[in-house]
Formats: structure tokens, sequence, C-alpha cells
């Protein structure tokens, strides 16, 4: 059963994170969230409190504790389930992508929204505001375009996961993010078959890649509207 | 070396350890030579950074026990599926000319994993097991007699292996945590063996991409006979105590797919013991 998308993070503010803060007089620092403890969705009940941080310059996430690397792929997953969820809408999808590039693309959509319903489950309160992504370099009826963004969103979460799980202090946490970035590279492996079929291009080294919270950051900014930096990496 | 291997090894059965750690240097049951092995190995650059940088993160480039078994654990994993490609790559008329680009990719990097490991471990490494991909024991008779005459049965075993060595990989996350530098390089392995998966998956299912052969794993489901062990537990929803299905509109099947489930060493070790003459 192909199920549609009911969580609101897919409706977009017309304003941005930021915006939204200024206009609330929250201008200066807003420590989100103190005391997560209160949602029923705290399941991890991780350190005392949210230490994600909105300024009016952007979210800032502190490596040194579990909750942000969490909140860190929270973010990748906001924008790949966001990515996914527009791609499958588009009015043209049916027409651009043959059949089966329809049901990895669908496939990938469900997957994304998995992965983002449930670390903002397990964040609960500490959990990053809903993110405001940008895909206006995106053209939805173009495959090539789609698929190619695609290779870029799976590729970097590959790298991500693998090189954020160095910060990860609960051997909990590791495992899950161990659990998920599997998924990543068999999306990306197949994107990339897609685009390159019956190449060497599903597998490009026989190292994949992990990069640093700031290079992931700074390589998904064009898609995000807010600004999210990573600091005690 | 064969200390540290027993070490390795001390926590299962005797017998199963004594195999695992045994070697013969016989030809490859099958009939197929060590040389005709080395014939058809393509040899993909050692990470040699990587190997560096795991070394040098311990002093006098001695590893910590733990990191050691994990190593030599994933070391024959990785020797397993170098020869298996090797193999197959190098048996005339076996993989269909359009189907070579891919598994001698996975061929490549297989040996890239092998050399890598062996680079790391160095003196510790453990020998390269002699293997039976028959599963057969050494039968050379077992439920895959036609490994390397049926394409079919050939697509299997890959994908079995590949998603074996995922979860494989995936089960010792833990015990490398302490060892960052490991972990990490570990982890840049255990993502290229899904890659693999993926696309093997996806090849015996001609690119249809319908369960069971999307390139990601649909609840337990398998269409291989004998590779339950390597789905078991796959069809998995609860992670860290949360009900994944519960707090999402995605359908169970999407949810399982979207989560891979890791193996103990001793579960793998199961899974391979067939293969381990």
């Amino acid at each position: 059963m192909i199920t549609q998308d009911t969580n609101n993070s897919t409706e977009f503010p017309p304003t941005s994170r930021r915006d939204m803060l200024r206009a609330a007089g929250l201008g200066g620092v807003a420590l989100l969230l103190a005391g997560c403890k209160a949602g029923s969705t705290d399941f991890f009940a991780p350190e005392a409190a949210s230490l994600a941080l909105v300024t009016a310059d952007g979210i800032i996430l502190d490596f040194s504790t579990d909750t942000d690397v969490l909140n860190y792929a929270y973010a990748l997953e906001q924008l790949e389930a966001a990515f996914y969820i527009q791609v499958v809408a588009n009015a043209n999808f049916t027409s651009t992508f043959a059949a089966n590039e329809q049901r990895v693309l669908i496939d990938l959509r469900d997957h994304e929204i998995a992965h983002r319903d449930f670390l903002a489950a397990a964040l609960g309160s500490a959990r990053l505001p809903d993110l405001t992504p940008n895909f206006s370099t995106v053209t939805f009826e173009d495959r090539t375009s789609v698929l190619e963004t695609a290779r870029t969103f799976e590729d970097l979460g590959v790298s991500a996961y693998n090189g954020a799980a160095r910060y990860l202090s609960s051997t909990v946490f590791l495992g899950i993010a161990g659990k998920i970035v599997s998924v990543e590279a068999r999306h990306a492996a197949a994107i990339r078959d897609l685009l390159a079929p019956r190449t060497s291009a599903f597998a490009p080294n026989a190292f994949d890649a992990a990069n640093t919270p700031q290079f992931v950051l700074n390589a998904a900014d064009p898609f995000i509207a807010e600004q999210i930096t990573a600091t005690n990496t | 070396m064969t200390i540290q291997s027993t070490t390795i090894l001390d926590t299962l059965d005797e017998d199963l350890a004594s195999r695992l750690v045994s070697r013969r240097d016989a030809l490859v049951k099958g009939g197929v030579s060590g040389a005709t092995v080395l014939t058809g190995l393509r040899m993909a650059s050692v990470p040699v950074a990587l190997a560096a940088m795991a070394n040098t993160a311990f002093a006098q480039g001695r590893l910590p026990a733990a990191v050691n078994a994990v190593l030599n654990f994933a070391l024959v994993l990785e020797y397993l599926e170098a020869e298996f490609y090797n193999i197959g790559m190098g048996t005339a008329g076996l993989i269909p000319t359009i189907d070579r680009e891919i598994f001698g990719t996975i061929q490549d990097h297989e040996n890239a994993h092998v050399a890598f490991l062996r680079t790391t471990l160095g003196r510790s490494a453990r020998p390269k097991p002699t293997f039976d991909f028959t599963a057969g024991n050494g039968s050379g008779t077992g439920p895959f007699a036609d490994v390397f005459s049926n394409y079919a049965t050939f697509m299997a075993v890959a994908q079995a292996f590949e998603d074996t060595g995922v979860r494989a990989y995936k089960g010792q996350a833990p015990t490398l945590q302490p060892y960052k530098d490991v972990l990490q390089a570990a982890l840049t392995i255990h993502s290229v063996e899904a890659r693999h998966a993926s696309e093997v998956r996806r090849l015996r299912g001609n690119f249809t991409d319908v369960a069971p052969n999307k390139g990601w794993i649909t609840g337990d489901m398998t269409d291989i006979s004998g590779t339950a062990a390597v789905y078991a537990g796959e069809d998995n929803i609860i992670h860290g105590g949360v009900n994944a299905v519960a707090v999402t509109s995605v359908s169970t099947l999407a949810v399982t797919e979207a989560y891979d489930e890791p193996l103990t060493m001793k579960a793998v070790l199961a899974i391979v013991d067939p293969f381990i003459v």
C-alpha cells in the first residue's frame, strides 16, 4: 500500500523559520525546548535538554551531544522526504519516469518519510523545527534533473551518516544510524544505476565518503532556506 | 597470528572455529586453481591513507584486541567475497558480457577491502581460508553446486553474500565505537556493500524493482532457497524502543525496507560456515 504523507512538514510556511522567529519577537537567541521530557514521544529521553540553538543567523547543531547529531540526521531526512514528496506529487510524474523508476522513487519517498517521522518521534520536543526546502534549481518534469538531484542527496546522506557516526556516544543511536545509512546506500546505488544502467556507477569507489558535518551542511545549504552550522566537530 | 585468530573465535564452538582458522593451500574446491583466481584479479588501489590512519591511531601499530577481532572477522567475509567474484569473473561463459562491468566493479571493491584490512591488520591478518562456494563444507556438492556454471545461482549467491556483508559490518559497529577512525573506515566499507547488494538484487529482478527483487529488503522476504537466515529479523520495526510504524503514515512493508538490521558475529559465521572448508 502506498500511503500519502500526512505530516504537516510538507506544508512549508511562506516565510523561513528565521523570519518567523523574528516575527515572533524572538530575534536574539532562543534556546529551543529546554526540558524535553514533556512530550510523550520522547522515547529515547535524549540528554536533558534540546541543544539545538536557533538564532537570528540560523540553527547551530552541537555535535558534542547525541541529540544534535540526531537532529543533523533529521535535517537531512526532512530534506530528502520533502524532495521525493514533491517528485511523486508532480503532475507529470507518470509521464516523466518509466514504471520501474516510479516504483523506485515512490519507495524512496516512503523510506525517507519513515526516517523523518521516526527521528521526529525519537527526538520529541528536542527536535529541530520544520525546515524550509528550496528546490528552485530542480526541474521536476525533467527526469535527469530529478535523478541527478536524487543522486546528490543520496550520496550526501551516505557520506553524512558515515562521517557523523564518530560523534555519537550512545550505542543505541549508533546502531540506528547504521540501520539507516545502508538503506541510503541502497538508494544511491539504485538512482545511480537509473542514470547509468549496468555500469560501475552504482558504486563508484571501493570506499564510500565520510564527510564532515560542515561539508555536508554546506552542500545541502542551497536546498535549505535556514542556515545550519555545526559546532564541536 | 593463529593465537589472535583463535581469540576471535573463542566464543564459537570448537569445530566451527577450527575450520575457520584452518588454511589449506590445496586447489580451491570445484577445480579452479589459485592461479586462475589470480589471473582474473583486477586489483583496485589500496586506500593507503585509510590504512595508515587506522594504524597510526594506535601506538606501536598494535591494534586493540577488540579491533583486531572485528577486522579479522571482516577479513574472512571479504576473502570470501573477493575469491567468489575472482572465480566468477574468471569463468568463461558464466557472466554475460552486459553484466561484466557490474561484477567486475564489485570484484575490484572486494579485493580492495581485503587489501585494506590486511594492510591495517599487518601481521595480525589471518590467512585466507579455503572456500567451497557450493556451500558444501568442502564437498563441492552443496546446495549451490552449479554456482559457477549457472548464472542464476551465481547471482543468488552474490546477493546472499552482499546482504550478509551489510549485516555483518553493521553488527560490529558498536564494538568499534570507541575506535572512531576504525569505525569510520568500517562504515565506508559497510555502505559500499549495501550499494553492491542493491545492484545485485535489482539485477536479479531484471531491474523491474518489484519485491522481493528491489534494491532494499522487503520484510524478511527472500526468493533464494536456503537463505532464510540471511534475512531473518529484517522485518523488525522496533528501533531503539520506538515502533517505527506507529509514528508514520507509511506502510509497514515500506518501513521494513527503510531499515537494515544487524547480525551478530556468531550468526554471520553460522551463515558462511558451509562455504568454509
